[in-house]
């Protein structure tokens, strides 16, 4: 049984220009085009021909970026907005967790909203009767039933307005990124809510930006990309494709970046030809000069996002003007917070430098990265056993790594789980990488 | 026309809905007061009192109808003034109901025309409360009750059909046009002193004027007004054919209202 078909939807939305904005009644009526003048110039596709079905009793994730469509999509299936072309069929009483205690007067007292809210959801008012203690008793208010909503904390707001949506009992339930709000011990009796819902076979439309929840709770995923479908099924494939969209798009972005930085410090070089005094980012007077560096995998390919698991390859063009004897290479790795990760350079590590003269190349291969989640900065360097800087680079390079684990801290040792047969824990399925 | 009275329909499953909002808003309104609902009978007694005292004693009346006692143009006055009252706070509010609910129409999903209603109603509760001052007042001057007030609820329910339309287009035409809450405010003010609230429709310069009483008759208002003052001043049976037609208008202008508002619906999530 097809609980919710989306058949074929476009969503156009109207961009009104600034010219009419400012034109008045007055005009429109004197001109005679009332409703011409309400007419848009411009329009902005926000579904594009968005065509899919939703089997009964399953739970059905909606991933994508923000401005992707997803929210028209939860309007247009509530009915709040009525697609331009395409048909929407739903089967069952909908309750939605979209924007919650929408609605709610700040003045009267919570027990009067809760009756609002409820009969706009679609309650009886005997239904609320039956179920208010419920609904208090969830969202823990009972102490508080009695005051006006205006002195409420965002958070009581948001817990009142998801119990009642909640014990509205619908067939089928639209979850927005709801729970990003909620505290530690909240949410998770959300989550068990929810579980409850899918465990009594009931339709759940779920969208969000949490993609390990979709992929725990989900059965079929679609990911939207500028408000088309760009994939549709299995929860693994659809997120790690999508993910593998958002690493591509970083990367461009880490792209375009670098090329930035470049400039500028190409800019400042012109600038400052003579004066190469201490600078921000680089210093040093270049006896031994790094002329180019490069992130790459174990392809040769140059990369900017990384999973915590994958190698990296620093490769530095160098060039001595003279011939040193004197020399080091170190790196250096810091977090966004600006914490020293990691750092060596040759010298610590023994190696005895013994002369360097005309161009060459340096290259430093990680085997694994094992750093958590985040931005990273990247210094090279050559210098003097002593310290003292031939040309130093401080934090001109950005690396992101990007893994779907949530661990916390700055780097990831490498490590193995076991338990003994006493304990039962359901390992996670394996990712395809 | 059908799908208006489809929507009709609808609307009738939303009652116990609106009669919620119409209880909250009423709550909500005084609430934090310390007079509280009493505000009810003192906004138009007081407002009624200005009027008394600048038109009463300053200008002092000249209709023989008032007797040359300020206080019984008083009555005169609060006849007019209550149900103006009722009419000027609806068309006002509605302006802004849309936008004030803007959060309401774009989450959930009811029929938005409730809204307009709610405000039309709570404003007729208000209505409804000034009437017990009214009739003792009127009892107080006149020393009886005429037995023509039973029509009033004939001219409640003309002015509630004609409120119900303007507000349904004003409150749809303001989403799109932001300009018609200032136009009103002004076009109220006109359409106060355009309706016989102040002086009555018989005042020998209208009377001699035949453009002044053509002006008048056109305007709706004037027979509501003189509705009321027919039913609770002058005791004189209420004028059937006058009122007929206004009701009439009235229905006229509901439905025009509530096609307007019924068109321009689907634009509402985006435009509040």
């Amino acid at each position: 049984m097809i609980a919710i078909d989306v058949d074929n939807v476009t969503r156009i939305y109207q961009k009104y220009s600034a010219r009419h904005r400012f034109k008045t009644f007055k005009s429109a009526l004197v001109r005679g085009d009332l409703f011409k003048a309400m007419r848009a110039d411009e329009l902005v596709t926000a579904l594009d021909r968005v065509n899919f079905q939703v089997e009964e009793g399953t739970t059905f994730g909606v991933i994508g970026e923000n401005g992707s469509g997803k929210s028209t999509l939860l309007k247009i299936i509530t009915g709040i907005t009525k697609p331009t072309s395409g048909k929407v069929a739903v089967r069952g009483k909908v309750s939605a967790l979209i924007e919650l205690g929408a609605g709610f007067h700040p003045e009267i007292s919570a027990r009067e909203n809760v009756y609002i809210n409820g009969i706009m959801l679609g309650l009886s008012k005997k239904e609320i009767d039956r179920k208010f203690d419920e609904i208090v008793r969830f969202a823990q208010l009972e102490e508080f039933i009695d005051a006006p909503v205006k002195t409420y904390s965002s958070g009581m707001y948001m817990r009142l307005g998801f119990s009642i949506a909640i014990n509205v009992n619908p067939d089928i339930l639209l979850v927005d990124e709801v729970l990003a709000v909620g505290d530690a011990s909240f949410v998770p009796k959300c989550l068990d809510r929810i579980d409850d819902f899918r465990r009594r076979k009931k339709t759940i439309l779920f969208v969000s930006h949490d993609l390990s929840t979709v992929e725990k709770v989900c059965d079929r995923v679609l990911w939207l990309k500028e408000g088309k479908i760009q994939m549709i099924g299995d929860p693994k494939r659809v997120i790690d494709a999508y993910l593998q969209d958002i690493a591509e798009k970083q990367e461009k972005d880490f792209e375009i970046r670098q090329r930035e930085i470049e400039q500028k410090v190409k800019e400042e070089e012109e600038k400052k030809e003579e004066s190469e005094d201490r600078r921000e980012d680089r210093w040093g007077k270049r006896e031994v000069e790094i002329k180019k560096v490069r992130m790459i995998n174990l392809r040769s390919e140059e990369k900017h996002v990384f999973s915590p698991d994958e190698a990296m390859v620093i490769e530095m063009d160098v060039e001595a003007k003279t011939h040193i004897t004197d020399f080091v290479f170190g790196i250096g790795i810091f977090n966004s917070q600006g914490v020293h990760c990691y750092g060596t350079n040759t010298h610590s590590e023994d190696f005895e430098a013994q002369s360097i003269e005309g161009k060459g190349k340096v290259t430093c291969r990680i085997e694994r990265l094992n750093l958590i989640n985040g931005t990273y900065y990247l210094d090279v360097a050559t210098h003097k056993r002593n310290g003292y800087p031939y040309d130093y680079h401080r934090n001109l390079y950005t690396f992101m790594v990007s893994s779907l684990f949530k661990d916390v801290g700055i780097a990831r040792p490498e490590h193995t789980w076991s338990f003994s047969s006493s304990i039962q824990m359901k390992p996670p399925t394996p990712r395809s990488e | 026309m059908l799908r208006l009275f489809n929507n009709l329909k609808e609307l009738y499953k939303y009652r116990v809905l609106i009669q919620n909002l119409v209880s909250r808003e009423l709550k909500a309104r005084y609430r934090g007061t310390v007079l509280g609902f009493l505000w009810s009978f003192f906004n138009p007694l007081l407002l009624m009192i200005v009027y008394t005292l600048v038109f009463g004693f300053i200008i002092q009346p000249r209709d023989p109808a008032f007797e040359s006692n300020p206080l019984i143009y008083a009555l005169f006055l609060f006849c007019g003034v209550l149900p103006w009252t009722w009419f000027s706070s609806s068309s006002l509010e509605s302006a802004n109901v849309l936008m004030v609910q803007g959060n309401l129409i774009k989450k959930i999903l009811f029929p938005v025309e409730v809204l307009p209603l709610v405000v039309v109603t709570s404003n007729f509760v208000h209505f409804v409360f000034g009437l017990p001052i009214l009739f003792l007042f009127a009892l107080i001057m006149l020393k009886k009750f005429t037995v023509y007030m039973l029509f009033l609820p004939l001219v409640i329910l003309v002015q509630f059909v004609f409120s119900l339309g303007f507000t349904l287009l004003v409150s749809s035409l303001t989403v799109h046009f932001r300009d018609i809450k200032d136009i009103l405010a002004n076009l109220l003010t006109f359409w106060f002193f355009a309706s016989p609230i102040i002086y009555p429709i018989s005042f020998s310069t209208i009377r001699e004027n035949m453009w002044l009483q053509i002006f008048l008759n056109l305007n709706p208002m004037t027979h509501i007004m003189q509705g009321y003052q027919n039913c609770v001043f002058f005791g004189e049976m209420i004028r059937w054919k006058k009122l007929g037609v206004t009701f009439l208008v009235s229905l006229v202008l509901f439905f025009i209202g509530y096609a307007i508002f019924d068109r321009l619906r689907d634009s509402f999530p985006e435009e509040v």
